[in-house]
């Protein structure tokens, strides 16, 4: 169990002079499968970006903090996973290449054993060593899956996760995100009814319009 | 709207004294110009083309105090602000450059000989038509104004070198310049008091003439975009 | 600059070993540059600051055509996001710069040779001068290049556009270089070359403050 917290604090955001969200606020500090839901183009992408840290806000901030201590936000990304259908990884390289540049990349020590395990896991332990681009798009969305998850964070955003996916890959997404739901923080953007259905609590985007 | 007309009467006697003036060896009477060696009536251009110069330099300047203040604020009226400033500046950087060729062509013999200050606001020119083209490349509102903000920057950055490197590798034909060899700038040594008054009263309309046309143009983009927002939503 | 910055430089080198999206198109320019020079020169015979100024030209224009590829291929094929998720945005600046600077010594090192051996009247005559222009030249050509690659990367037209917003910001430089290069090959001294020498030098160390400074806002939309 971590002691995760990720808080909004009077977030707005808007693109020129079209305003996304405005006056935002919620607090997730307990393990568990939270929620983002809104129409089409209500701003889910650019929540969980700002979130991230990718994207800055226009007014208000996001908090993360690890053991009540603030964590500063060039280590951030030690402690968030992201999937999302915009991510692409180095085609001209194999998963297991890929996998070895981030954590050099990220300054943190490349964990073998989670690798493999999740590399078994989501049965593409055969194929680590073949290039990205001989892959099929379900694969690489499951290669997307572990470079979320290869370093153990403390906060999972899914981005649409079951976008494009068979109901046999929906399923796994599902299961992997109740297993980390119970030591970990999981933040699904959505619009399907069955992603939301796992969430302890929902945050409804279009109710922060104006 | 009194000091429009004030503007327009301060602007249309500037440029009746300026151009209608005589040039005498000896000035007596209040509305002669005394004679300069070596520029003669082609002076006269100092009413027009040096505060054309100094216009380009205040928008020029305007232009990247407001993308620094976007860059700090995010706030998009900045970067209209600074987009007005740069159009104008634009134009009076043209206006500068072609009335400087026009007096080098009687004064030097050819409309440009790469002189530091000719090479300099060339080099203006290269970067606000940079800068233009850039912004004219973005789609998206919020990105143009960061993009050319930023780039705004960087070629402020390079200002210094362009003061301190031309000089140093081409030598100075222009009045003024720090090898010029009659000693000081122009304004301070060789023009008597009526000359020097109608050129300041000059900078003076032509600097109130800008900000006008500034408040205006960025006015007006303010409220082009607004009109464009209600079209899209019906 | 640190092991991360290193790492980074690291996937782009092996990235550029496979898949040669620089490196092809930067030989080819520097032999249609060269070629370009001699087919319009014919037989007669240039002095040597001529080729002084030619030599900087040769360098402006196959920067242009290839320096831009490292912010460029990684917003093209959308990988930008998966960096910003591992990495800070000085770490990725710093990782591009190593991998620029590096280009552009090969890149300027193989001009530099094949210039000397086409071109009769180029001869150096103060080299030690030649040297020290031409490294803080390349780190100045190589970080201004690389800022600018960052701000088209995001931008439309970005071919066109890349030359097009790098001249303005380069033109001192060059103008700088071209005159050191007129020195050493007059074979001036140092002495009466430290005043554009100081000027090189203090145009790496600003526009390196201002990149690192401005990179940031680029980088994070």
């Amino acid at each position: 169990m971590t002691n995760y917290s990720v808080e909004a604090l009077e977030l707005n955001k808007s693109f020129g002079r079209r305003l996304i969200f405005n006056d935002l606020q919620f607090r997730f500090d307990k393990s568990g499968v939270y929620g983002i839901s809104g129409p089409n183009g209500s701003g889910k992408s650019t929540l969980v970006k700002i979130i991230a840290g990718i994207l800055g806000a226009s007014k208000g901030k996001i908090v993360h903090k690890m053991n009540d201590q603030e964590i500063a936000e060039e280590r951030l990304h030690d402690h968030i996973g992201f999937v999302s259908p915009y991510l692409v990884l180095y085609e001209e390289f194999s998963t297991y290449e890929n996998l070895k540049l981030f954590a050099e990349i990220r300054g943190v020590k490349f964990n073998k054993e989670r690798v493999d395990y999740l590399l078994n896991k989501f049965l593409l332990y055969k194929r680590k060593d073949d290039l990205l681009k001989t892959y099929s798009s379900g694969m690489k969305q499951r290669v997307k899956f572990i470079f979320a998850l290869m370093h153990s964070p403390q906060l999972i955003i899914l981005d649409e996760p079951t976008s494009n996916l068979d109901d046999e890959g929906k399923n796994s997404v599902y299961e992997l995100v109740r297993e980390e739901g119970q030591k970990n923080i999981v933040l699904i953007a959505s619009n399907e009814k069955n992603d939301l259905e796992l969430c302890n609590d929902i945050v409804y985007l279009e109710k922060y319009k104006n | 709207m009194i000091w429009k007309i004030f503007l327009f009467l301060l602007l249309a006697f500037v440029s009746i004294a300026g151009i209608g003036f005589p040039i005498v060896e000896k000035p007596s009477a209040w509305y002669e110009f005394p004679l300069i060696p070596g520029l003669e009536e082609n002076a006269k251009i100092i009413f027009f083309h040096v505060p054309t110069a100094w216009l380009t330099v205040i928008a020029f300047f305007m232009s990247t105090i407001y993308s620094f203040k976007y860059l700090r604020k995010k706030n998009l009226d900045d970067d209209v602000k600074s987009y007005a400033a740069a159009q104008l500046g634009m134009i009076f950087c043209i206006l500068a450059t072609v009335t400087g060729a026009v007096w080098a062509k009687f004064a030097w013999g050819s409309y440009w000989s790469w002189d530091p200050r000719q090479t300099s606001i060339f080099a203006l020119l290269l970067i606000y038509g940079a800068w233009f083209a850039l912004r004219s490349s973005i789609e998206s509102e919020e990105k143009r104004a960061t993009l050319s903000s930023v780039y705004s920057m960087i070629a402020f950055v390079t200002v210094p070198f362009f003061i301190f490197v031309m000089p140093r590798i081409m030598s100075g034909l222009h009045p003024g310049s720090a090898d010029d060899s009659n000693a000081g700038p122009v304004v301070d040594f060789k023009m008597n008091g009526n000359m020097q008054l109608i050129f300041f009263l000059s900078l003076i309309g032509f600097t109130i003439l800008y900000f006008w046309m500034w408040n205006v143009g960025y006015r007006s983009i303010l409220v082009r975009e607004k009109l464009n927002k209600q079209l899209i939503r019906g | 600059m640190n092991s991360k910055s290193y790492s980074l430089f690291l996937k782009d080198f092996k990235s550029e070993l496979r898949t040669r999206y620089a490196i092809n198109a930067l030989a080819m320019f520097i032999i249609v540059a060269i070629s370009v020079i001699l087919f319009s020169v014919g037989n007669e015979k240039i002095s040597a600051s001529l080729t002084g100024g030619l030599f900087w030209v040769v360098i402006f224009f196959t920067a242009m055509s290839g320096l831009s590829r490292a912010f460029v291929s990684e917003e093209e094929r959308g990988t930008a996001l998966t960096l910003q998720l591992i990495a800070a945005p000085s770490t990725v600046f710093s990782g591009k710069l190593i991998f620029n600077i590096i280009l552009v010594f090969a890149m300027n090192t193989v001009i530099a040779v094949l210039y000397s051996a086409m071109f009769e009247a180029f001869v150096i005559q103060n080299f030690a001068l030649f040297l020290t222009s031409f490294v803080f030249g390349n780190i100045g050509l190589a970080v201004s290049s690389t800022i600018i690659a960052a701000i088209i990367a995001k931008a439309g037209a970005k071919g066109t556009l890349y030359p097009v917003l790098s001249f303005p910001i380069l033109l001192p430089l060059i103008l700088t270089s071209v005159q050191l290069t007129l020195f050493a090959i007059d074979g001036i001294s140092f002495e009466r070359a430290k005043f554009e020498l100081a000027i090189v030098v203090s145009y790496d160390v600003i526009m390196l403050t201002a990149s690192y400074m401005l990179f940031d806002f680029i980088w994070k939309e």
